[in-house]
């Protein structure tokens, strides 16, 4: 019993956006703990202020004669001199936590362009030549610094644990700092609403070790390859249905940009920013009706029989 | 003072003979303003629905009640609704029902401007929701933003009706705070000086400011969008060389002010109900004037706060952060001087009283929430989740509406002649604040725990369930509660006998006057020598004139 007591305290200081990732969410940490101290001090003096007096200048039914008392104007002074010295003192360290956490970034090479599209996202890695969706791989332990921009609307990057968000806006270039402590799978979600699948617009960073993440992107920079006859005719099916002129696959003749990065999809955990676990059945669920699964995004349901469909999933999950 | 028991009579009836035609035609300041406030009802009963709506749908993770296009027509429609045609025509009803009866006036100033500035404003809210039959509502937020409002991203003809409905009523707006301007400036009884006037005229005034300076911007930006959207201009259009964040500037350029202008009355009604209520004058009237300018001015420079996270730059970022936080130091002041208007009272619990009372904690809770969003790190992190539905929530229930009801119990009788029964009045008080509570309270932690704002559903993480389930059981609550009030008003409409006027023992001069809807509101006037000119009638050994102490600076 206690112990569930203790998990649940822990759940909520440790678990929730309080659990500082990055260097970046630590410094807000700090300052958010730092206000919530005087905010929760404010809060109760007011609340004991007004229970006090309340209780104290209830009116009393056959009173003596009722002669109001005044409170010194003296008072009023101090109340405005308390809350400013406040505002001093958090404008402050305001500044000093922003400036470490968002320096100008004049200049500087992106490690990771993101863009956001409706309802899901796309990685490029400068000085390489990947492109990957929806999993994006980021590095830990030192300061990267991604480019935000956006191919339709306004979306928003956010990741709770790694601190701050920034809007990615059509026709302008956004910066974000993020220095990745641990390893591991983080999860978050586009924070500024988008259209119709706002909701399934979830984001998942796998953050690696930097051995591991060159790793990552070397096979990534390599041509997926497929033996099996199934897989083979679904490459086929893959360009007759034109999923191509949305999805790129590199090494074929797919090259669209209006859909996700197809080209190493069997290598990712999670399907569609991370709504769906990625597996066959999944797979064939989305390509069978899309709209069923995240209604209004935009991919169209092709009418394919089950050959086909089988086809193109035996092929999607062999891009390794 | 004694009942008129004669003009009661008379005036019962000429109640009884009134006719829908005469309603329709009426220039008569308090016929608007209960028109008013029959408007706010019937669009907070549909806002409420949507509310309760979307609550249901998010009761659990992954449901699938609502399918992700309606849920966004409905929230986008809650929030438009709830700000422009609920607040603003619940505060507007107040304000030129009471307004000239507190200044000793028959009517507004214009009296057919303030006619055509409520039926313009009932014709945009209409227009609005005629959209659903049109093909869909608006679906981009209530604050709409570029380019998904384009016609490219939103292709129903939904945020049309949103601009020209809300142009409509921008126009509405404004001609109202033109006539409370002139109204207060050339209608004033004689002897009532500008420092006279009490709080609600005063915080009403100076809103008047707020209202035509502010809702320009939002109405240039709603023409311009509607160009983009219907003859190919190119202001938002990004791909064709317009600006997404200019609709951001221009729509938070009015919308902060907008925030103030549907706080402002309350806190004017706040400031009459606390002073009746404790038997006492207010404490400090002119910090509570003054900082009421302060909060008007300071409103126009803050507007950046709601685009922290748009990448403006640290130095932009800064100066609004400031601006935002010292916003914080006029309204902190005006608590104070609540709680020192109660401080050496004699306090009746009213049901009006413990609105007010209450909105000293929830509006508290929504300012320092508030300031969590001026600190700009801090912001980066929780704005765009449900912090900051909590937060706008505290600030516009907790602080807006909860005035608006404190209002209604104040001020039934001498909207209808009647009193609203107090027993059920205090039940409906008590489940509507721990419903509120319920909702919204544990919002905060659903945002600090990282759920965005305005998603039709959400994975099963941890708690997500549990907290969203205790916000939609406290949304029911609240929902029941108002049924409560309802039935109130109804048993209380029909109700045989007129009560007693001036049932609070009140100080200014609108409950002086007996005249119900239709009626002339004054035949003599007293002599006006104080802020308190019914009091001084009233009690002239113990008149604020005979025996000015400190109090009045
Ligand atoms: C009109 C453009 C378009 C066409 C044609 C199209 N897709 Fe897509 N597809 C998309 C978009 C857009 C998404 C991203 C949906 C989302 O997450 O909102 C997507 C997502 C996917 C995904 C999931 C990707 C991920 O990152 O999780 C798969 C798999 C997929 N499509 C397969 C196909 C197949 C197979 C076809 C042909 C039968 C096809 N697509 C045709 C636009 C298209
Ligand atoms: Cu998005």
């Amino acid at each position: 019993m206690f112990e569930l007591f203790l998990y649940h305290i822990h759940f909520y200081l440790l678990n929730s956006i309080l659990h500082s990732s990055t260097t970046e969410a630590e410094e807000i940490n700090r300052l958010h703990f730092y206000f919530l101290w005087a905010a929760s001090f404010v809060l109760l003096v007011v609340t004991v202020a007004t229970i006090y007096v309340i209780y104290k200048y209830r009116h009393h039914e056959n009173g003596q004669e009722y002669q109001p008392k005044t409170l010194s104007g003296k008072w009023e002074i101090a109340m405005i001199g308390v809350p400013l010295a406040m505002v001093v003192v958090f404008f402050f360290l305001m500044l000093k936590t922003m400036h470490h956490i968002l320096p100008s970034a004049d200049g500087k090479k992106p490690d990771v362009v993101i863009t956001g599209h409706q309802y899901w996202w796309e990685a490029q890695y400068p000085g390489t030549r990947v492109t990957a969706a929806n999993e994006i791989h980021l590095p830990v332990g030192r300061t990267i610094l991604l480019k935000l921009l956006s191919a339709d609307v306004i979306h928003d990057w956010w990741v709770p644990q790694f601190g701050n968000k920034m809007d990615l806006i059509s026709g302008r270039q956004n910066y974000l700092w993020l220095n990745i402590k641990e390893p591991g799978i983080y999860t978050g979600a586009c924070s500024e609403f988008c259209g119709a699948q706002h909701a399934g617009m979830r984001i998942r960073v796998v953050a690696q070790q930097e051995s591991e993440y060159i790793k990552w992107l070397q096979e990534h920079q390599q041509v997926a390859t497929i033996s099996d006859t199934l897989a083979q005719s679904g490459a086929q099916i893959f360009q007759s249905e034109t999923c191509g002129n949305c999805h790129n696959i590199n090494g074929t003749a797919s090259n669209g940009k209006a859909g996700p990065d197809l080209s190493h999809i069997a290598s990712r955990q999670t399907l569609l920013t991370g709504i769906l676990e990625n597996n066959k059945e999944n797979l064939t669920r989305w390509i069978q009706d899309p709209q069923k699964i995240k209604p209004g995004a935009h991919m169209p349901k092709f009418f394919l029989d089950k050959h086909s469909i089988d086809a193109l999933v035996a092929y999607l999950s062999s891009l390794k | 003072m004694e009942i008129r028991l004669s003009d009661i009579e008379k005036n019962k009836a000429t109640y009884k003979d009134y006719r829908i035609l005469r309603w329709l035609t009426s220039v008569d300041h308090k016929e608007i303003g209960i028109m008013y406030l029959w408007v706010a009802l019937l669009f907070f009963v549909v806002g409420g629905i949507e509310a309760l709506l979307m609550r249901t749908q998010l009761v659990m993770a992954n449901n699938h009640f609502l399918s992700p296009d309606v849920y966004n027509q409905i929230f986008t429609m809650h929030g438009t609704t709830m700000i422009f045609f609920v607040m603003m025509p619940a505060l507007f009803g107040f304000q030129v029902y009471m307004m000239p009866l507190m200044i000793g006036a028959n009517d507004m100033a214009f009296p057919r401007m303030n006619a055509f500035s409520f039926w313009i404003t009932l014709f945009g809210g209409l227009l609005l929701y005629f959209s659903f039959f049109a093909g869909g509502a608006p679906n981009a937020g209530w604050f709409n933003y570029a380019p998904l409002n384009e016609s490219a991203y939103s292709s129903t003809s939904g945020i049309d009706y949103y601009c020209i409905g809300l142009l409509l009523a921008g126009i509405g707006s404004v001609s109202t705070g033109v006539n409370i301007i002139v109204t207060v400036l050339k209608y004033r009884a004689p002897g009532m000086s500008l420092k006279m006037l009490p709080l609600f005229v005063w915080m009403s005034f100076v809103n008047a400011f707020l209202i035509i300076g502010a809702l320009p911007s939002l109405n240039a930006a709603l023409s311009m969008l509607l160009l983009d959207r219907q003859l190919h201009a190119h202001f938002f259009n990004v791909a064709s060389g317009g600006s997404a964040l200019l609709w951001q500037h221009m729509f938070w350029l009015f919308g902060h002010p907008e925030v103030y202008i549907i706080i402002l009355p309350a806190f004017g009604i706040y400031s009459e109900v606390f002073q009746v209520f404790s038997r006492k004058r207010i404490y400090g009237y002119s910090f509570v004037a003054g900082s009421t300018v302060a909060i008007a001015l300071l409103s126009f420079g803050v507007w950046v706060h709601h685009m922290f996270a748009t990448g403006l730059g640290n130095t932009v970022n800064a100066f609004f952060g400031a601006s935002s936080m010292l916003i914080g130091v006029p309204t902190g002041i005006k608590i104070f001087n609540w709680l020192g208007t109660m401080y050496g009272g004699s306090i009746r619990f009213t049901v009006s009283m413990l609105f007010a009372i209450a909105f000293l904690i929830e509006f508290t809770i929504g300012g320092l929430t508030g300031i969590a969003f001026s600190i700009i790190p801090i912001d980066w992190q929780v704005t765009d989740t449900y912090y900051v539905v909590a937060h706008m929530h505290y600030v516009m229930v907790g602080g807006s509406l909860f005035g608006v009801l404190s209002g209604l119990f104040y001020w039934f009788q001498k909207l209808s002649g009647k009193q609203l029964d107090e027993k059920l009045g205090k039940i409906f008080f008590w489940l509507f604040v721990i419903g509120f509570n319920m909702t919204f309270f544990v919002q905060h932690i659903l945002g600090i725990m990282g759920m965005p704002r305005r998603v039709y559903t959400y994975p099963d993480l941890p708690y997500f369930t549990l907290l969203n389930l205790c916000s939609t059981a406290g949304a029911f609550l609240m929902g029941g509660s108002l049924l409560l009030l309802f039935y109130n008003i109804y048993k209380t409409a029909r109700k045989k006998e007129l009560d007693r006027s001036d049932p609070w023992d009140g100080f200014t001069l609108e409950w002086l006057s007996t005249a119900l809807p239709g009626q002339k509101n004054f035949e003599a006037l007293p002599e006006i020598k104080s802020r308190r000119p019914y009091w001084d009638l009233k009690y002239p050994d113990k008149a604020d004139w005979k025996n000015d102490d400190k109090e009045r600076k």
